[in-house]
């Protein structure tokens, strides 16, 4: 049995360590901030794996319970209340893991940073919207969870607010979540209009009623109600992960420190919008044109984000368009009804990605705070440790046969073979070419990065001879090249930690979590939707599974990928240049990135600011101050004025007005 | 015995006399209460004439009170008046227009 008290210590000991780290940090002083967020998230953790366990070994039931009933309005419960299954606990393990090692991380990272008390609170308080978001029972409280990690991304991403880029990517970040979120809400409105409830059981067992109801949005066009809904749920979610159309925001996010990159716009809050879809599985599965409409952006986002990926310069960024594309994986696997797939991608995702955003932060650590992949080369001499790490990191992402993220990447792509719903052919060829890109941009980022002639010494006067500094001495400004070094042990310490479940993880958890029964109830999936069980038949053990690997397409499109990225970067590293300048338009749109941010900032951004200004000149100048507060004050000054004329100050006028007054009132008497 | 109808427009002329010197009088504050004077005492003629005429006292009890209030309001009134005077240095009404707007 889970007591309630031990969930809500999960929940509060990171939301009291962010307040204690944020208000107090003063006080508490910059180890006092680190000691009181890390044991808050470590005791988070310990107690996370602990329900996991007791949910998987012991049998414990899951846990649906209500905590706190915030207010009742007309019928419709508003409560904070915690439904721990076994996707939850997963979910929550993972969380509290990935945050737990981006904790110790950023002692390094930040180390010389003035900021370095409000970092810890904000990555605290991150973990805590999270968890509460995960945990949530209803939809309020997964809203507010919602809203609370997407705050919490734009406190982080503009955390250097001096930068205007940084001002700029956070404020993008958030109005473009404001888009989506605008989507989960109406879906959220949609859920209580038919059920009048927000809890998830109630809704769930009630879905057959909203599936039977039709909307009329468009007069004259009927649209089934479960559609319309699930679509607008979808949409949130779209914002939130970073699909397709709503993906801007994520690359520019990367203005943020390394360590939130790592923790929010990889491994965690970015799922949150596959999970949420994971979460809403019954009402999802009752409507096909939902589940292409998912099936469609997902693999659109999984296969032309890595494509950009391939050509960016940017170390971070690289990373970044790497998780638009694994997140569209995670999709594709949602739209196939792969709900199982997609949440043990999202888990293994969140090892691997992690591990290599902290392993490009390290590396931008050892070189001074320098991002751009051209500048670097040859490191794997100077920082082994982040060059091993990253490269399990990488293998994993590429799927190589026994790592984790091949268990799970297999899984989505065997799923989407077997799915029959429409898109299913379109997104197959994109998945599978999409592992073509990720292997191509993965080891572009190896090769370019680790191997190679050593090209930091050209970009400034370098000094060599500097060996062996300490960490103490890197600051932000660059003054010529250093020799790059490794980083202190609290920045390897969790790629290590990291890198174990990469490599591992899968190997272990997909019979379980894919073929077994690991979900339960949490996920429903209806009998003709189950592609996994397609999956499960051809899967006879990890071992065969991986054996099997080397026969199929995706395996060998990985190698040629690989194979070309060496070919490109190592063998022949005058090639790219040529490529790009013979088709230039083709590296143009995608060094652009198909020029949506152009579009985006054209339309929406200069539209809505030329709209803006059209109220302002005429709703607000014209009409309010013109005519509505200034026309009042005129027409009481002109009336007046007249008025005044009457106002002779002779005593005989008021007299007479008087006499003429008192005639008339007499003669009214009398006459009448 | 005087009949009643006289009596009445004795008192309709001299209030009608009263409110024109108050309109034509330009010059003097001084004959404006005047005019004041004369309208209340056209106002008491009325009073006596019917309290005679109704054989009601009350009337001209009534005119007592009123005599009494128009000599206290002379006495403020030529109060302001040389306090306006010392102000002004004139009691022409045609300067009198502090009050216009």
């Amino acid at each position: 049995m889970i007591q309630q008290s031990v969930l809500l210590t999960i929940v509060l000991a990171p939301l009291i360590a962010a307040i204690l780290a944020g208000i107090f940090g003063r006080f508490i002083g910059r180890v006092g901030a680190h000691t009181v967020t890390i044991g808050g998230v470590a005791l988070s953790f310990a107690l996370s794996a602990w329900v996991l366990k007791l949910l998987l070994v012991d049998g414990a039931p899951s846990v649906n319970e209500t905590v706190y009933t915030w207010l009742v309005s007309d019928g419709i419960r508003m409560e904070v209340g915690f439904l721990v299954d076994r996707l939850t606990a997963l979910m929550m393990v993972v969380v509290t893991f990935v945050s737990l090692c981006v904790h110790v991380y950023t002692i390094g990272y930040m180390h010389d940073d003035p900021g370095y008390q409000r970092f810890f609170s904000y990555i605290s308080l991150f973990t805590f919207s999270m968890l509460m978001l995960v945990m949530a029972n209803n939809f309020l409280q997964l809203f507010f969870g919602w809203e609370a990690v997407g705050l919490v991304s734009y406190l982080l991403i503009g955390f250097w607010y001096t930068r205007p880029s940084a001002i700029f990517a956070n404020l993008k970040a958030f109005l473009v979540n404001r888009v989506g979120d605008f989507g989960f809400v109406l879906g959220i409105a949609g859920v209580v209009y038919f059920t009048g409830s927000l809890d998830y059981q109630t809704v769930f067992g009630l879905r057959e009623t909203i599936a039977a109801n039709t909307l009329e949005i468009i007069p004259g066009v009927e649209w089934q109600a479960i559609t319309v809904i699930c679509i607008l749920l979808f949409v949130g979610a779209m914002g939130k992960s970073a699909q397709v159309p709503l993906h801007v925001w994520l690359p520019d996010s990367m203005e943020g420190p390394t360590p939130i990159s790592a923790l929010i716009h990889a491994a965690t809050m970015v799922t949150a919008g596959i999970f949420m879809v994971a979460r809403m599985s019954p009402l999802f599965e009752l409507s096909e044109t939902a589940l292409s409409t998912v099936l469609v952006i997902g693999a659109t986002t999984a296969f032309f984000m890595g494509l950009v990926g391939m050509v960016n310069n940017d170390i971070k960024r690289v990373v970044a368009y790497s998780t638009l594309s694994q997140l569209g994986y995670m999709t594709v696997a949602l739209g196939v009804s792969a709900y199982s797939a997609a949440v043990f991608h999202l888990m293994t995702h969140a090892f691997f990605k992690a591990l290599l955003f902290l392993a490009a932060g390290s590396v931008i650590i050892g070189m001074h705070h320098e991002q751009d992949m051209r500048k670097m080369g040859g490191l794997k001499k100077y920082m082994p440790i982040t060059y091993w790490t990253a490269l399990i990191g990488t293998l994993a992402l590429v799927a190589v046969p026994g790592t984790s993220g091949f268990f799970s990447k297999d899984a989505i792509i065997a799923a989407t073979a077997a799915s029959h719903i429409p898109g299913a052919r379109y997104a197959y060829w994109c998945v599978l070419l999409g592992v073509f890109v990720t292997s191509f941009y993965s080891f572009r980022l190896i090769f370019m990065t680790f191997h190679g002639p050593e090209r930091f010494a050209e970009a400034g006067h370098g000094d060599h001879a500097h060996d062996g500094h300490g960490h103490d001495d890197h600051h932000g400004e660059r003054h010529g090249a250093h020799t790059p070094h490794e980083s202190p042990w609290v920045v390897t310490l969790p790629l290590i930690v990291l890198a174990i479940p990469s490599l591992f993880i899968g190997w272990f958890t997909i019979q379980p979590v894919l073929f077994g029964d690991y979900f339960g109830t949490a996920i429903f999936v209806q009998e003709a939707h189950d592609t996994v069980a397609h999956v499960a038949e051809e899967f006879h053990g990890s071992a065969a599974f991986s054996l099997h690997a080397f026969l199929t397409v995706p395996f060998w499109l990985m190698v040629a990928g690989a194979a070309s990225a060496w070919f490109l970067y190592i063998k022949r590293p005058e090639l790219p240049g040529e490529i790009a300048n013979r088709l230039s338009w083709l590296y143009r749109l995608l060094a652009n990135k198909y020029y949506v941010d152009e579009l985006y900032q054209a339309v929406f951004a200069r539209g809505s600011r030329r709209l803006g200004t059209v109220l302002w000149r005429a709703g607000d100048v014209t009409l309010i101050d013109g005519a509505v507060v200034n026309g009042s004050a005129h027409v009481v000054g002109w009336f007046s004025g007249v008025l005044r004329r009457l106002q002779s100050g002779y005593l005989y006028h008021y007299a007479f007005a008087m006499i003429i007054g008192l005639s008339a009132l007499l003669a009214w008497y009398v006459l009448r | 015995m005087i009949p009643l109808e006289f009596v009445l427009m004795l008192a309709g002329l001299l209030f009608a006399l009263s409110v024109a010197g108050i309109f034509l009088n330009r010059k003097n504050v001084i004959l404006l209460l005047m005019c004041i004077e004369l309208m209340l005492l056209a106002v008491n003629f009325n009073f006596v004439a019917f309290a005679r005429q109704l054989g009601d006292l009350n009337g001209q009890i009534y005119v007592f009170f009123i005599m009494t209030v128009a000599a206290a309001e002379s006495a403020i009134g030529l109060a302001i008046l040389v306090v306006l005077f010392r102000e002004k240095k004139s009691i022409n009404v045609e300067e009198l227009d502090e009050m216009k707007g």
